[in-house]
């Protein structure tokens, strides 16, 4: 028997959301870590994409770079625009033919919505939300089980889930929780057409239009420099400044839950559990008291900047370097002396000044792709 | 005449949740529970259109008998009645068995009582998960609609509501047949003020209780421990972090000790291409 890993290859408009290469990447290293079992019983472990919509060839042969062995393809003008019903049809059908052992989902708002359609069509588990994902020992001596490890009653407490009795294993898992693996751009794999039988009867909704609106092209989760404001902010008007800070730094603003709340900013900024999960370069937490819910959806950020007035706030425990005081003083003289540094930097050097922000590889590409 | 259910649940509120530092277990003592927020939108939305359209809005949850205070709330909007389906066989579900038990009540109730718009909240505070609604869906066979910001129109003769949800990218406008499930971001609706009536109404209100057995005979193996593929295997407190180094402003003055924060930002590398290395 071949033990399968999927992976749900998202795409809207021909464009891939890079969580599914983040995924790719994972179940990679799933099938790598059942490799003991698959030399007993003489299996093989692969990596399998699904992709569905229209026109998305050029797509296949690029999750083949990212790690499938193999891309199932269902295209047909049906699936042109994401829609629930023919979407979860096509999957559940593809997946009770294939049976694959683990199915990986990005939890965005298309993965989401169509992971539960999905494991309810199938009545197995999936856990959402998903921060650690490993084959690990089941007890009993059975075969290796996916362990789903995921942060529960706000990130309080974190849980371990699996399931034990049913296939596949689900799991979604939201975008940058995961590293995006290099692409290779010599992988080989197979791309495997597939026609879906249903179709037609199981349109049931009809998109009468599209609103395409700039306001809500925040991309948080995939910036590299986030300057994100909290309650000690004391209203919406703070967030000009750290806008100011972004700017200067090719940055994008964030939020703790309490501002968003308070309507101060949009929610695409809000960081944490009920928002973006982030692992930026670069993240400074200015008036944010540190909540658990927020430290989950930012804790993995490589520096961490804090600026608080109170030298007790919990952000202090997880911060690189924490600055005791007022963000209204702190914040104007980063501006200052970042400003000076810039220009100390441009004038020597002469030509290096206009092509800061762009060198981070495909990551920011890929995000500048969604961001439109 | 119009009618819109409700699922909604009772949780704790999450940014008040304690552990105890030397157990590592929660501390559920004293927490307080409150409506999912979300729900309580989708609510407002479901009276909003009941007083456009004339009708009535039911109200279910799945729950412990506390939960009554949160249906009590319902009413207190403007829902006109609410059943709880509780019983100690339903604890320990996951989201399969409790999309099982949800959609079996709704079908129930459906029978005797026509429903054209089923409405949750996007998700709820305490597992965010937001699988129910879609899963309760597949199981009734009707059209899908997440993240829902606001309902345009509903044509009780035609049979169609119109409805616009937001996704990452854009939102969409999007036509779907009666009935249809929609899970509700909160600007769905607004939470309404209580009328005096209502809210006096509201405070001796009981809802109906469903037990596993009555009045719907719940298939044992698809309730509680026993109808959830999945188990938590292992319970954890979160890693702690190592503490940074942190500078006072008023011992090290404002600018040094912002010059000495952004050189540790430099040393690190991550602004390289910004503001350089420090030397």
């Amino acid at each position: 028997m071949t033990r399968r890993f999927w992976v749900f290859i998202e795409q809207e408009e021909g464009k891939i959301h890079p969580v599914s290469w983040e995924l790719l990447g994972v179940a990679r290293r799933l099938a790598g870590e059942i490799k003991e079992e698959l030399e007993k019983t003489q299996e093989q472990a692969v990596v399998e994409g699904v992709l569905i919509g229209h026109g998305v060839d050029a797509l296949a042969n690029e999750a083949i770079q990212y790690g499938a062995d193999r891309v199932y393809v269902v295209d047909d003008p049906i699936y042109e625009h994401y829609l629930n019903k023919p979407y979860y049809s096509a999957v559940v059908s593809l997946v009770k033919k294939h049976q694959p052992e683990v199915m990986l989902i990005g939890a965005t708002t298309l993965g989401r919505d169509l992971a539960g359609s999905v494991a309810t069509s199938l009545g197995t588990g999936l856990t959402a939300d998903c921060t650690q994902l490993q084959m690990g020992e089941a007890k009993g001596g059975t075969k290796k089980l996916l362990l789903a490890t995921r942060p529960a009653f706000g990130g309080n407490v974190i849980a371990t889930i699996v399931c034990r009795n049913h296939l596949p294993q689900m799991a979604s898992v939201r975008p940058r929780v995961f590293t995006m693996p290099a692409a290779d751009p010599n992988a080989r794999g197979e791309i495997v057409r597939e026609t879906v039988a249903v179709v037609e009867s199981t349109v049931n909704a009809q998109i009468l239009e599209f609103i395409r609106n700039g306001a809500s092209s925040v991309k948080v989760e995939y910036a590299d420099v986030i300057i994100s404001g909290g309650r000690g902010l004391g209203g919406p008007a703070g967030f000009k400044l750290l806008q100011e800070l972004a700017d200067e730094l090719g940055g994008v603003v964030g939020a703790s839950r309490p501002c968003v709340d308070a309507g101060w900013i949009t929610y695409d900024h809000q960081v944490g559990q009920t928002g973006k999960t982030v692992r930026p370069k670069l993240y400074i937490a200015a008036g944010i008291s540190g909540a658990i819910q927020h430290k989950v959806g930012m804790q993995d950020a490589d520096f961490i900047l804090a600026i608080n007035r109170d030298p007790h706030a919990p952000i202090f425990e997880i911060a690189t370097v924490g600055i005791v005081g007022d963000l209204f003083d702190i914040i104007p003289a980063m501006l200052k002396e970042i400003r000076a540094l810039k220009a100390e930097k441009t004038q020597p050097a002469g030509q290096v000044g206009g092509e800061n922000v762009q060198e981070t590889a495909s990551p920011t590409m890929q995000a500048d792709g969604i961001a439109k | 005449m119009f009618h819109a259910l409700v699922g909604i649940k009772q949780v704790p509120d999450t940014t008040n949740i304690r552990i105890d530092p030397e157990t590592g277990n929660l501390i559920r003592q004293g927490v307080p529970t409150i409506l999912n927020p979300y729900d309580a939108h989708a609510v407002a939305a479901a009276v909003e259109w009941k007083r456009k359209l004339g009708g009535k809005v039911t109200v279910i949850s799945m729950g412990p008998p506390a939960t009554v205070a949160s249906i009590r709330e319902c009413i207190e909007m403007g829902a006109d009645e609410g059943v709880l389906i509780s019983a100690r066989q339903f604890s320990g579900a996951d989201t399969l068995a409790t999309s099982y038990v949800l959609a079996e009540t709704i079908r129930a109730i459906h029978q005797k009582d026509p429903i054209d718009l089923v409405l949750f909240g996007k998700q709820a505070i305490d597992g965010d998960t937001a699988q129910v609604g879609p899963g309760v869906c597949v199981r009734l066979d009707m059209p899908l609609v997440t993240y829902a910001i606001k309902i345009r129109e509903i044509n009780l003769e035609e049979r169609y509501v119109v409805t616009e949800r937001k996704t990452e990218r854009w939102n969409e406008v999007i036509k779907t047949p009666l009935p249809t499930l929609l899970t509700c971001e909160k600007d769905i609706a607004e939470i309404p003020f209580a009328s005096l009536p209502d809210l006096i109404y509201s405070l001796g209100y009981e809802p109906q209780v469903w037990s596993a057995e009555s009045p719907v005979m719940f298939e044992v193996e698809h309730i509680g421990l026993k109808g959830s593929p999945t188990m938590v295997s292992k319970v954890t407190t979160p890693e702690k972090h190592t503490q940074g180094e942190v500078i006072r402003t008023a011992d090290a003055g404002l600018e040094q000790a912002v010059k000495s924060a952004l050189d540790k930002v430099k040393a690190s590398g991550v602004l390289s291409a910004m503001i350089g290395e420090a030397k």
